[in-house]
């Protein structure tokens, strides 16, 4: 009797695991999941349908029709929703267009850091020993050097060009994966089924491909969508200090430092391209926490 | 706890000895300092005589060499635009910047850690909606323009602070609060998170069954034990308040250390952006070093070895 009741209960666990609901499902079960997916997806239609969709061109001058308002204030134009800058250029056309650098510069910010980062921690937490060491001690120099100060003053040197700003800002993010992927990569290493695969004497190129980085992926994902919000600050605040992306190229912090010297007269040089920043980091931070809840085993 | 301290202080030293590397080995990126520092007008014969004075000429390791041995005996060189030692200079500013940011971390301290107790022991009131919002909206603000805004409200529009410069408390407000809101968001976030898993938990519910009083059940026997990663997460933000102060400090035109910082930068003044950076680094370390000890002191249970 007592075995049978055990069997049914195996049973039911059996079902349990199987009918558990697909990932997509339980990634968009919360409201602001969906609204930071929403906002991701915006953006990244912005960034690849720029031509299409931005009214005017994002570099045209005109000075004849600057300063015009935005248009629902006295003295706006429906041609101009958000109106023009310094230099009579259409704002909303370069919110748009700036969505292209920011997409860029944070996707390829975070595959350098990334790629430099897990490789690094997974050689620290995997084989230890001296690479270890030598890899904790980098790492806490980079933490002690101000990121900001690190990243003015290698394009400082360097000359501000989008791939100094791309690789500053890659550079300094590596130090957050190295400290996950390394403390994963410990404990991985002493998991049965890794020294199952030691003992099956698997290369340690296989045991890594296929044992230890799927076993760390979910975390380096969720840490990959937060570090696309750091880098989009970071680029924005480089433009800002004019050690950014070119004067030419529509960017979001080029943006709000132009805007800034019109700040009593016109608000609205600084106040759209500041909202179209905030947005985005705070979509890309909801969907990272969506993200981190439905990766997370315990959540689901 | 003395080895531990002896053993950490060391560790300390090779990452301050580690940024000075660094820096010196970014600032010679170019190759050739003299002729980023020198004039545009200048003739050759000019930079070659200022690469000869400035011993540029000599391999790198040697220049890295005299540069340690002088920054030992506190000497870094004399500023390039100022003529003044470089060292003197940054100290000057310390007082300013030690100004902005101890006002900061007071100001995001003071707010997060009781609205993020509240929220949690009120939780899904509108109390917690609203620190949940704001900890979400503070967290995605990028810094300068937050202060670009305030300056456009409370300076320009109403008029209520200056926008600009240093003086008394008036001058602080906003700075401060630019300063501040990134940290206040990650900290009331944190305290948040911290206290409801505390609130959570079986001794907790004895406590209550014991029938502690409310204020003494969240202050004596929940908040003892959630302080470990609030004050963890308050040293991470003292030091990436000196990143953050880059910023404020050039938006709100104060004369601290890290707008020297910035203006050296564009300035290529060498010897300024060193030793900033350097006094940043052991900034850092000392901010860490002291957390860590602080751990030992608000959780008996850890004891260093």
């Amino acid at each position: 009797m007592a075995s049978a009741s055990i069997a049914a209960k195996g049973v039911i666990d059996l079902d349990e695991h199987v009918r558990r609901r697909p990932f997509v499902f339980v990634l968009f079960s919360g409201g602001a999941t969906i609204v930071g997916g929403l906002i991701v997806l915006a953006v990244t239609l912005c960034a690849l349908l720029a031509p299409w969709i931005a009214p005017h061109d994002p570099n045209a001058q005109n000075l004849a029709i600057n300063f015009k308002p935005p248009s629902w204030v006295v003295g706006g134009d429906q041609a101009y929703p958000l109106g023009t800058d310094n230099l009579g250029r259409d704002i909303l056309s370069r919110i748009i267009w700036g969505s292209r650098v920011a997409g860029l510069v944070g996707l390829s910010a975070v595959a350098i850091g990334g790629i430099i980062g897990v490789s690094l921690g997974i050689i620290a937490g995997y084989f230890g020993g001296l690479a270890d060491d030598i890899i904790a001690r980098v790492a806490d120099v980079q933490l002690a050097f101000p990121a900001v100060l690190l990243a003015i003053a290698v394009v400082g040197v360097i000359g501000p060009s989008l791939l100094t700003v791309i690789a500053t800002i890659g550079i300094t993010g590596w130090v957050q994966y190295v400290r996950v992927v390394r403390a994963e990569a410990l404990s991985l290493r002493e998991r049965e089924f890794v020294v199952a695969a030691v003992a099956t004497g698997a290369s340690q190129a296989r045991i890594l491909a296929r044992h230890i980085l799927p076993s760390i992926a979910s975390s380096i994902t969720v840490l990959a969508t937060f570090e696309v919000a750091r880098a989009i600050i970071l680029e924005s605040a480089l433009s800002f200090l004019a050690l950014g992306v070119p004067p030419g190229v529509p960017s979001w912090g080029t943006m709000l430092a132009d805007g800034r010297q019109y700040l009593d007269t016109a608000w609205w040089l600084g106040l759209f391209p500041g909202l179209a920043i905030s947005f985005t980091v705070l979509g890309v931070n909801l969907f990272g926490d969506g993200l981190r809840d439905a990766l997370d085993p315990r959540s689901r | 706890m003395t080895a531990y301290l002896i053993r950490r202080a060391i560790g300390a030293l090779w990452v301050v000895v580690g940024v000075a590397v660094t820096v010196f080995v970014i600032l010679h990126l170019t190759g050739d300092p003299a002729a980023v520092m020198m004039p545009l007008e200048s003739t050759p014969q000019e930079i070659a005589q200022f690469r000869h004075n400035r011993g540029f000429d000599r391999p790198l390791w040697l220049q890295f060499g005299t540069f340690a041995w002088s920054a030992l005996h506190g000497d870094f060189g004399d500023s390039l635009r100022h003529g003044e030692p470089a060292l003197g200079l940054a100290l000057e500013r310390v007082p300013a910047s030690v100004e902005l940011a101890l006002a900061a971390i007071s100001l995001a301290v003071l707010v997060a850690i009781p609205a993020g107790i509240l929220a949690a022991v009120r939780r899904n009131s509108l109390l917690d909606i609203l620190a949940r919002v704001f900890s979400l909206i503070g967290q995605s603000m990028p810094v300068y323009w937050l202060g670009i805004m305030l300056i456009l409200l409370f300076g320009v529009q109403l008029g209520w602070f200056p926008v600009s410069g240093i003086g008394g408390l008036k001058h602080l407000v906003l700075p401060a609060i630019t300063l501040g809101l990134f940290s206040m968001a990650k900290v009331m976030r944190l305290t948040r998170a911290s206290m409801l898993d505390i609130l959570q938990s079986d001794f907790l519910r004895t406590a209550r069954a014991k029938g502690v009083l409310p204020l003494r059940l969240i202050l004596h026997h929940a908040l003892r034990n959630a302080w470990l990663p609030i004050v963890t997460v308050i040293g991470v933000e003292i030091g990436s308040l000196i990143s953050q102060a880059i910023i404020t400090e050039t938006i709100f035109g104060w004369p601290g250390i890290a707008r020297l910082a910035v203006q050296a930068i564009y300035d290529r003044d060498y010897p300024i952006v060193e030793v900033v950076v350097i006094l940043a680094a052991v900034s850092f370390v000392a901010i860490n070093l002291l957390v860590d000890v602080l751990y030992a002191a608000l959780d008996p249970r850890i004891r260093y070895e």
